[in-house]
C-alpha cells in the first residue's frame, strides 16, 4: 500500500520537517520556520551528567515530541501519540496507520538507518521520520532531512524504533486524527515566542536556556585543568556536532529561528520583529564563529589554557547577548 | 549568515564520501531569508572525523585485550557497536552489574546458550563469532 499524494519535502530539523509533512498532508500549507518558531523548538541545554559514550550531553533544541505536539494543540489538530513495549504490536499499529491512509511519524534511532552515509549512524535516538507506505517487507519513508523519499526494511525499522539508550523512542509513533479548518495564525505565533522567551530566561538554572550556556561557558574554561588533552577535544567536539551536524540549519537553530521571526514579522505586521531577527541572525553568527574556533583548538590538541578560555568567554558572552534579546523579545510581543 | 558565505565541504570519513545534502537557513542579498543546500562544513567535519577516531582506537586496543585474554568477545563487539555499558545493560534488559561482568572472560565464560544468543541477536552476527572470536 502506498498513501499516493504524499509529498516530501526535505527540511533542515528532522522534527518540525515531519510536522510540516503531516500537516500539509492534510491541507494545512505552513513553512519549517513556522513550525519551530510555533513550537517553541528553540532552547539550550547543557547536562554533564547525562553521558553518552563517556560524553557530556548538550542541546540546541527542546526534548523530542514537544515541538508536534504544541504545534498541534495550537492549532486545534486532535493527533494521536502512542508508545509501545511490544515490538510486534509497535509494528502492527503502524500497519493499521497506514492501512487508514494516514501517514505516520515515528521517533527512531539514526543507527539503524541504513539509508544514511554510514558516518553519520551514531546511537542518536531523538530522530523522526515518516512511513507513508509499505510495499512488500519495505517501508516507503520520507526522512525530512533527506533530499528524496527513501526505503527502509521493516526489519531495520523495527530496530530504529525500539532502540535502546537516552531518549529510548519506545516505538513511539503519531499521527493525526481530525484537523480543524481555520486557526488563529498569529495568536499561534505569539504564543510560541512568548513559550521561547519563558524556556530561554526562566527555565530552572544551571542546566537550561542562557544559564546552560553560561554554565558550559564556565565548564569550558576547565576542560584543560580537568581533563585530559584528548577527552577535552571529544566534548568540544561533540559541542560543534550538536550544533550543525544533523539538521539545525546552522548555528544550532539560531538561522531557523531568526527566518522564523522575518515570516512572524509578517503575519503580525509588526516590523520591530524585523530587527529582532536581524540580531537573531547576528547571533547565530557568533555561535558559527564559536564551533570554527572550537574545531580549530580541537585540531591543535594541545590543551592550551588560553584557547580554552577564549571558547568558554564567548559562551558567556554569548549567554549574556541572548539574554538581552530575549528580554527584549519578551516585551515586542 | 550570508548565501555566499556557505561553505561546501565535502565529508570524508575513513577515506570515503560521507557527505549528506542538507538544508541550511541563509539570507540573501536583501537580507530576506531562504533555504539552500549544502554538504558539509570544515569545522563540523573535523569534529565527526575526530569522533570516528576515538571510535576506532577504542575498538582497536579492545580487540587487543581480547587477543590478549583481558576482555571478553561482547566488550569488543559492544564497542564496535558504538555502544557503553549502560546501552547494553538496557538492550539486555538487565543491570549493568550483570553485563560489566560479561566483558571479562571469567564472567563471559559462565554464560548460558540463551544469553550468547541474546548478545548475537543485539550485536547482529551469528553466536559462533562471540565463542569462536577472530577479531
Amino acid at each position: 500500500m502506498k498513501i499516493e499524494n504524499f509529498q516530501h519535502k526535505q527540511s533542515a530539523h528532522c522534527e518540525s520537517g515531519v510536522t510540516l509533512g503531516l500537516l500539509q498532508h492534510y491541507g494545512i500549507q505552513l513553512t519549517e520556520p513556522l513550525i519551530f518558531g510555533i513550537g517553541a523548538g528553540y532552547f539550550f541545554g547543557h547536562l554533564p551528567f547525562v553521558k553518552v559514550s563517556g560524553v557530556p550531553g548538550t542541546t540546541f533544541r527542546i526534548w523530542p515530541g514537544y515541538i508536534f505536539k504544541r504545534v498541534c494543540k495550537e492549532l486545534g489538530v486532535k493527533m494521536k501519540v502512542e508508545h509501545f513495549t511490544n515490538e510486534q504490536k509497535g509494528m502492527q499499529a503502524l500497519d493499521a496507520a497506514l492501512q487508514a491512509g494516514r501517514p505516520v511519524g515515528m521517533q527512531t534511532s539514526v543507527f539503524y538507518l541504513s539509508y544514511f552515509p554510514p558516518a553519520y549512524r551514531f546511537h542518536f535516538n531523538g530522530h523522526n521520520l515518516i512511513a507513508y507506505g509499505k510495499e512488500g517487507d519495505e517501508y516507503l519513508i520520507s526522512d525530512p532531512v533527506m533530499e528524496t523519499v527513501t526505503r527502509l526494511s521493516a526489519a531495520d525499522l523495527e530496530k530504529a524504533r525500539f532502540a535502546k539508550g537516552f531518549p529510548a523512542p519506545n516505538g513511539r509513533l503519531y499521527y493525526l486524527v481530525l484537523t480543524k479548518p481555520g486557526f488563529d495564525l498569529p495568536n499561534a505565533i505569539r504564543r510560541g515566542i512568548k513559550k521561547t522567551c519563558w524556556f530561554m530566561l526562566s527555565s530552572p538554572p544551571p542546566f537550561f536556556g542562557i544559564h546552560g550556556i553560561w554554565f558550559l561557558g564556565r565548564k569550558i574554561k576547565k576542560y584543560p585543568e580537568k581533563l585530559e588533552p584528548r577527552r577535552a577535544a571529544l566534548f568540544i567536539g561533540n559541542i560543534i556536532r550538536m550544533q550543525e551536524e544533523i539538521g539545525t540549519g546552522g548555528g544550532g537553530f539560531r538561522f531557523l529561528y531568526a527566518a522564523f521571526l522575518q515570516e512572524a514579522a509578517q503575519h503580525l505586521n509588526n516590523p520591530a520583529l524585523l530587527e529582532a531577527s536581524n540580531e537573531m541572525t547576528l547571533i547565530g553568527d557568533a555561535w558559527r564563529n564559536f564551533a570554527f574556533a572550537a574545531a580549530r583548538v580541537m585540531k591543535d590538541r594541545s590543551g592550551n589554557l588560553a584557547s580554552y578560555d577564549e571558547l568558554g568567554e564567548m559562551l558567556i558572552q554569548l549567554s549574556d547577548r541572548e539574554k538581552k534579546f530575549f528580554t527584549h523579545l519578551k516585551t515586542l510581543v | 549568515m550570508k548565501k555566499e558565505e556557505v561553505p561546501h565541504d565535502k565529508k570524508i570519513i575513513h577515506g570515503e564520501d560521507n557527505s549528506l545534502v542538507k538544508v541550511l537557513y541563509v539570507t540573501d542579498q536583501q537580507g530576506k531569508y531562504e533555504t539552500t543546500q549544502y554538504e558539509g562544513w570544515e569545522a563540523e567535519n573535523l569534529a565527526m572525523s575526530q569522533a570516528w577516531e576515538d571510535i576506532d582506537n577504542r575498538i582497536a586496543q579492545t580487540r587487543e585485550k581480547v587477543i590478549r585474554g583481558e576482555l571478553s568477545p561482547i566488550a569488543y563487539f559492544m564497542e564496535k557497536n558504538l555502544m557503553d555499558l549502560p546501552t547494553l545493560a538496557s538492550y539486555m534488559g538487565g543491570w549493568k552489574f550483570f553485563v560489566k561482568k560479561h566483558l571479562t572472560p571469567s564472567g563471559f565464560k559462565k554464560l548460558n546458550a540463551s544469553k550468547l544468543k541474546k548478545y548475537a541477536a543485539i550485536f547482529n552476527i551469528p553466536v559462533e563469532e562471540l565463542t569462536h572470536f577472530k577479531g
